[in-house]
């Protein structure tokens, strides 16, 4: 379904940041993307909507490349295309609500949007995400009033009332407390599945990544270096991706770990 | 630790070595003769007979100042409210023009930074730097003496201001909200409206309530050029030295400064 | 997880209803209240007005002519009187700025409630709010009618209205520096001029240092406007320049006073980035 052909981005600045990175996204798969900081992750993902401008390659989204669009066929392409921050990145002085909203904005006009008349469509939708991620009691709360965990409910919320084909989280679990990011990243598995989404995740927490995802991609400076399933991460390969460190005791599986949370 | 060797050999500490002493000691040096320089160029434009007159010329004006003309309070109801709608309509209308010049103005908004930026900073830079007695005088020529040129000469004066800080505050937005709405597939004015506006209503509402307490100060005192408002009365007073009228007018400005600046605190506490 | 019950509002309830976006003002009648006020005021304002349409239409011709002028502004003409007013101009801000300076370190001490006891603390918030509240032409037009024209009234003006200013923010950065760091100064027995010496002024200075080049900054753009009043510096000539309609001549004033008053914010950012 995705497939990204090539993809480079250099920066300005002259650092590659991505380097020839061939990739296949098959419908409904979610995918974790490991790696040291610096590795690319973050602009990978940001590559694929176009958040940053990739300097080469394609992107093919069913068949459209995505780095060929004009700005409003950007536009539609986005909205197929759900997105999870780090720090949540919810506008903090709206209310829960408005932000769920927020991702309806690219399927209404600009003063329904500024009027805040969504249609009613899109309105039970958002009830009904909130009701799903356990925040219906919170809609008309500001963002800022929420503590980590919710907030990030919201941004799932708001990611997935796109109707994606497609969810790309980065790190959605870099700010939250150990029993708080299994919640989230079940969560965010959980939904994948419901509604057969594909996603990549980013993520820093090898362990958390072994125990929810079907597949897990290693990037180093920007160049693929693992490709296979989340049993293949033996100490060989994390010496690979990360470099030499004593690994033994991140690819012991601990089995007990998801009762316990 | 910079040490200096003394006459007979022992170290001992200093704050600073010789040369930046030295550099203090002689930047210090020219402030001084510049600080005396323009002195005696005051003192040499002064008649300093009048000077030292000045003690008795005071206590004659303050005597005959005492007690002020209180009922000349009826006369000034109607100067007072215009020095309001000056100063209020002046920031409304200031606050209209401001925000596309911020927007235009602010790096991470602004259409081409090459050509519109520097344009929108000049307007910025221009209002500002004229005081807005200076602009007053201006359209007093252009538009004739009133209330109305006195509310363009506020909001003409307001607009650099206003819109510097708004700038100011549109630059240092959060990214990942915007890049967030972005992500939406959102268009340009949309990512605006959801992802800047929230971001920045704060500020504005806090620069809208700050200015309009500046307004109210300096709108009292447009009437000395011709610009309407209670400065009309104080003119005229002068003019004829009615010295209990010009107490009364001194004292009302100064109250009404005071309140004004109660109302803006209160209103600034409610908001933020 | 399961959604949190305290509350009881359930999806069905919700779903089918519309949305709207709570209010700011929660209160009815005041958000109401408040628009309608809002409305009624600017309808009263706008119309008591009283604009004479037919001179404003006379006037945009003059105005266009003003706009003119800036694209051949003259300061050829009048170039004696420009130099002398902008020197006097200048020089009545500088010492201004550094009297200011100077009289409002003691005054910021004694407004400053960790520092005064509270007669001093009373006096000199007196003296920061009279000065703040006297607006620059006020006080130029009595010390005029009271020390003859001429720039000593501008200047006097000019260190007033600076005192105020800054002694008023430096009191406020002096009421909120680092206690710690003063009272381990204080705890080495030191007198009171070193505890200020050592426990307050080098978390002040950098600030101060920054202040006071936006207040001369502030007083340049003051004193283009004290010759009005007969205080000295460029706004004689301006004035004159109005009122002859010369509007070259003021486009010429004008345009200076924007350069200065760039060129010293310019400066003052270096300084600042050079004093932190």
């Amino acid at each position: 379904m995705l497939e990204l052909r090539n993809l480079s981005k250099t920066y300005k600045t002259g650092d590659k940041a991505l380097n020839d990175v061939t990739l296949d996204v098959p419908g409904g798969q979610v995918l974790a993307l490991i790696g040291p900081s610096g590795a690319g992750k973050s602009t990978l993902i940001r590559c694929i909507n176009r958040l940053v401008e990739p300097t080469g390659g394609s992107v093919v989204l069913d068949g459209t490349d995505v780095t060929r669009l004009g700005s409003s066929g950007l536009r539609r392409m986005r909205r197929r295309m759900g997105m999870i921050f780090q720090e949540y990145a919810l506008v903090e002085r709206l209310t829960v609500m408005e932000n769920v909203l927020s991702g309806r904005l690219g399927y209404v006009g600009f003063w329904r949007s500024w009027a805040r008349k969504y249609p009613q469509a899109d309105v039970d939708e958002a009830y009904r995400l909130l009701d799903r991620v356990g925040l219906l009691a919170m809609a008309d709360k500001r963002a800022d009033e929420l503590s980590g965990g919710q907030r990030q409910r919201v941004g799932i919320a708001r990611a997935l009332i796109q109707n994606p084909a497609l969810l790309l989280v980065d790190e959605p679990t870099a700010s939250l407390d150990p029993k708080t990011s299994r919640q989230i990243m079940r969560l965010i598995c959980e939904l994948c599945r419901e509604r057969d989404l594909a996603a990549i995740i980013n993520i820093h927490d090898v362990k958390l990544a072994q125990m929810f995802v079907q597949r897990v991609i290693g990037l180093t400076k920007g160049v693929v270096q693992f490709d296979g399933p989340p049993e293949g991460l033996s100490e060989d390969v994390l010496t690979r991706i990360y470099g030499e460190e004593d690994w033994k005791e991140t690819i012991a599986k601990d089995d007990g770990g998801e009762e316990a949370a | 630790m910079p040490q200096v060797l003394t006459g007979d050999g022992t170290k001992i500490w200093m704050l600073r070595d010789r040369k930046a002493q030295f550099t203090r000691w002689a930047a210090w040096m020219v402030g001084a003769i510049i600080f005396l320089w323009c002195w005696k160029q005051i003192s040499d434009a002064t008649t300093w007979f009048f000077v030292w007159d000045a003690p008795r010329i005071a206590g004659d004006i303050g005597g005959r100042a005492m007690p002020p003309r209180w009922e000349y309070i009826d006369k000034l109801w109607k100067p007072l409210w215009d020095t309001l709608n000056i100063a209020t309509l002046g920031t409304f209308f200031a606050l209209i023009m401001a925000v596309p010049v911020a927007f235009l103005a602010a790096k991470n908004t602004t259409p081409s930074a090459l050509f519109i930026r520097p344009v929108a900073l000049f307007i910025i830079v221009a209002s500002r730097s004229i005081n807005s007695l200076i602009w007053a005088l201006l359209l007093v020529a252009i538009l004739g003496p009133g209330i109305f040129a006195g509310m363009v000469a506020i909001a003409i004066r307001s607009v650099g201001f206003c819109a510097k800080l708004l700038y100011e505050a549109i630059e240092e937005i959060d990214l990942k909200q915007v890049e967030a709405i972005t992500a939406t597939g959102a268009s340009r004015w949309q990512v605006m409206a959801y992802g800047i506006v929230p971001q920045i209503l704060p500020a504005f509402a806090g620069i809208a309530v700050f200015r309009w307490d500046i307004n109210i100060r300096e709108s009292t005192v447009l009437g000395l050029v011709g610009a309407g408002g209670i400065g009309l009365q104080l003119k005229g007073s002068l003019d004829t030295l009615a010295w209990p009228q010009v107490s009364l007018i001194i004292l009302v400005i100064f109250g009404t400064v005071i309140v004004s600046e109660w109302v803006s605190a209160r209103v600034r506490g409610a908001i933020i | 997880m399961s959604a949190p019950v305290e509350e009881r509002i359930l999806l069905d309830d919700l779903v089918g209803k519309g949305w709207r976006k709570p209010p700011f003002i929660k209160r009815g009648w005041l958000r109401w209240g408040l628009i309608l006020g809002g409305l009624v005021y600017l309808v009263v304002a706008l119309a008591s007005m009283d604009v004479n349409w037919t001179r404003v239409y006379e006037g945009l011709d003059r105005g266009w002519q003003f706009v003119l002028a800036f694209t051949n502004p003259d300061f050829t003409s009048r170039a004696a009187d420009i130099k002398e007013g902008m020197i006097e101009s200048i020089i009545m801000s500088i010492a201004a700025t550094v009297v200011g300076i100077a009289l409002s370190i003691p005054v910021a001490l004694g407004a400053a409630r960790n520092i005064a006891p509270l007669p001093v603390y009373l006096v000199c918030r007196g003296i920061v709010a009279m000065s703040r509240a006297l607006n620059e032409i006020i006080v130029a037009i009595l010390l005029v009618a009271i020390f003859g024209f001429g720039p000593l009234a501008g200047f006097i003006t000019l260190s007033f209205a600076s005192i105020g200013f800054l002694a008023k923010l430096l009191a406020e950065d002096i009421e909120d520096l680092d206690r710690s760091q003063a009272e381990a100064v204080k705890a080495t027995g030191a007198s009171w001029m070193q505890w200020i010496n050592y426990g307050v002024q080098p978390q002040v200075m950098p600030r101060l240092i920054g202040l006071s080049i936006y207040r001369l900054d502030i007083n340049f753009r003051e004193s283009a406007i004290l010759g009005l009043v007969g205080a000295g510096g460029i706004g004689a000539t301006l004035n004159t320049a109005f009122d002859r309609y010369e509007f070259d001549t003021a486009a010429a004033i004008l345009l200076l006073i924007i350069v200065i008053v760039m060129a010293l914010e310019y400066i003052s950012g270096i300084v600042r980035g050079w004093v932190q």
